[in-house]
């Protein structure tokens, strides 16, 4: 290639897209994912200093890697020199001739699927899931260990911390930074979806902070899902959580007012959804169901959101089939919060007795006891049938129970419409 | 950053020459790795300016103009849709593109205004209350 000047923020654009590769192609070497980031930052270091002069490789990913591995073996060989001089033969130095050897041999096996591999190994279940989210964010989304920090609200220092406590896990488990392959990929791809969606939730539902919704974050996790559909094309819940997460996405431009307050999906302007997070949803959700995924818990909560998605105005909303799906994805994934949402789109779908019906068992359910948005629905359905008393009782009891202020004052004042529809 | 990354035209795609095989593989394989790397949103390839039209506005008037168009270069023969995490990360990705032409060709990138670029204070509330308030004031 034609020497060139290359500036330094061209260099380092063209590092950003090599990095997860080469890290996850350096820790398959070294089984050591720290040593291995050390090395693709040492790579980065040695092409700022020669691509300005030299102008950018052909591919720049072989370069890296390579510049990188010699560091390695000029490591290890380094360690060996001292071990020989301190006399200290035995385990260290032949591990350490075993590792130099498989990192010669290694120079041109290339299997392609380092990233892949450092994606699984990142999510691994030993590891807490958010352990897994920050090291992910760190190693695969390429963020800064403070950026991961603050995209958990914790201070830099707690986030190092556990980003090295990871890391050690890994290192000591022994893992061997390959792709899962057969039963076990089935069994491990779980651990890295919830991982993914951990992080889309933490952007379009924050749990802490002053935001209600951070879309950086979501997007980091589309792109992280992306990438997945594009390394495991073959598997339906890939493409189910992709879909989900674009579907889902497409409303945050709607999702909060001018004042920062929530607004709630049947008020949002449809007109400001992303279409084309719409469109990407749709064929992704098509694609989920294509490869037999249809009753997956991430391809079900899609198709959910595909029906409003679908649904130009609120109220062309299709509840019968909404209901339905509800049906389905608690069969799949029993849980009292799934059922309490499939009693609401019932009580859409077939009336509030209906709702009602499917509530009253709910009200015993340990897990939902204290739980807000359950009295706010028993509260709904009832004045829909218009026990107005017992509704107000449900609905001032979800206010006390309510964490949110915005959402307190709803609840209050629907209490006191209850009121106004008994005297009135 | 969304990015709208523009192949632009030239005689051949104008006059309607299918790329080789050999191009439509190596578009296939930058593609995949498009794909693989998270940043492809959507892309499509456009027929000819012969078979397309344009609808020319002055005040109240409507014109429809059947192409073929002239100005070739500024043309446009394709796009893709990319999110990226800035222009010189996109500018990297496209240097990594075949040349989808078989003779000298550009493609241009362009960032997509997003709802940050309209700062924070303008919702669309506002931004709609703004143009009504310019109505006014003309």
């Amino acid at each position: 290639m034609v020497a060139e000047h290359e500036t330094h923020a061209a260099i380092e654009a063209v590092f950003r897209i090599e990095r997860a590769r080469l890290i996850g192609g350096l820790a398959r070497l070294l089984r050591d994912m720290d040593r291995a980031e050390e090395l693709a930052q040492d790579a980065l270091a040695i092409a700022l200093a020669e691509w300005p002069r030299s102008g950018v490789p052909e591919n720049p990913g072989a370069w890296l890697m390579a510049a990188a591995r010699r560091r390695a073996i000029d490591g290890i060989r380094r360690d060996r020199m001292r071990a020989r001089k301190h006399a200290e033969i035995g385990r260290d130095l032949t591990e350490a001739e075993d590792r130099t050897a498989a990192l010669e041999a290694a120079l041109d096996d290339d299997l392609g699927d380092e990233l892949l591999a450092l994606i699984f190994t990142a999510c691994h279940p030993l590891l807490s899931a958010d352990a897994r989210a920050a090291l992910t964010l760190r190693v695969v989304g390429g963020l800064t260990t403070a950026e991961v920090a603050r995209a958990f609200l914790v201070p830099e220092a707690t986030m190092a911390q556990r980003i090295v406590r990871a890391k050690k896990a890994i290192a000591q488990a022994g893992l061997p930074f390959a792709v899962p392959r057969g039963a076990e990929r089935a069994a491990r791809l779980p651990s890295v979806l919830e991982v993914i969606y951990l992080i889309f939730n933490e952007g379009y539902a924050a749990t802490a902070g002053d935001d209600l919704t951070r879309p950086a974050l979501c997007q980091e996790a589309m792109h992280l899902g992306r990438i997945l559909a594009g390394l495991l094309p073959e598997e339906p819940e890939v493409h189910g959580l992709l879909a989900l997460m674009e579907i889902q996405a497409s409303r945050l431009p709607a999702r909060t007012g001018p004042d920062g307050a929530a607004i709630t999906l049947p008020e949002q302007d449809r007109a400001r959804w992303d279409r084309l997070l719409i469109r990407r949803g749709l064929a992704a959700l098509a694609r989920a169901e294509a490869l037999g995924g249809a009753d997956g818990p991430y391809a079900l909560q899609a198709a959910l959101a595909a029906c409003h998605a679908r649904a130009a105005r609120a109220e062309e909303t299709d509840w019968l089939r909404i209901a339905g799906l509800y049906d389905r994805l608690l069969a799949t994934l029993p849980s009292p919060v799934v059922a309490l949402n499939r009693a609401v789109a019932h009580g859409m779908a077939f009336g509030p007795e209906a709702a009602l019906a499917l509530l009253d068992p709910l009200a015993a359910e340990e897990a939902l006891e204290g739980y807000a948005p359950l009295h706010a629905a028993r509260g709904d359905a009832l004045f829909r049938v218009g026990r107005a008393a017992e509704a107000r009782a449900e609905f001032e009891e979800a206010a006390a129970l309510s964490q949110n202020r915005q959402e307190r004052t709803f609840l209050l004042r629907r209490a006191a419409s209850c009121e106004q529809a008994r005297s009135g | 950053m969304r990015v709208m990354v523009i192949v632009k035209a030239t005689a051949d795609s104008e006059a309607g020459v299918m790329p080789s095989t050999e191009l439509l593989a190596a578009m296939g394989r930058y593609n995949e790795e498009l794909v693989k790397a998270g940043i492809m949103l959507a892309g499509e390839g456009l027929k000819p300016s012969s078979q397309g039209k344009r609808v020319a506005f002055d005040g109240p008037n409507r014109r429809v103009i059947d192409g073929p168009f002239a100005e070739t270069r500024e043309l446009v023969a394709g796009f893709w849709l990319w999110e990226v995490k800035d222009m010189a990360e996109a500018v990297e990705w496209v240097k990594r593109c075949p040349n989808p032409m078989p003779g000298p060709s550009e493609i241009e990138i362009r960032p997509i205004f997003e709802m940050a670029d309209f700062g924070e204070v303008a919702t669309p509330e506002i931004i709609a209350q703004e143009e009504k308030l310019r109505q006014q004031l003309r």
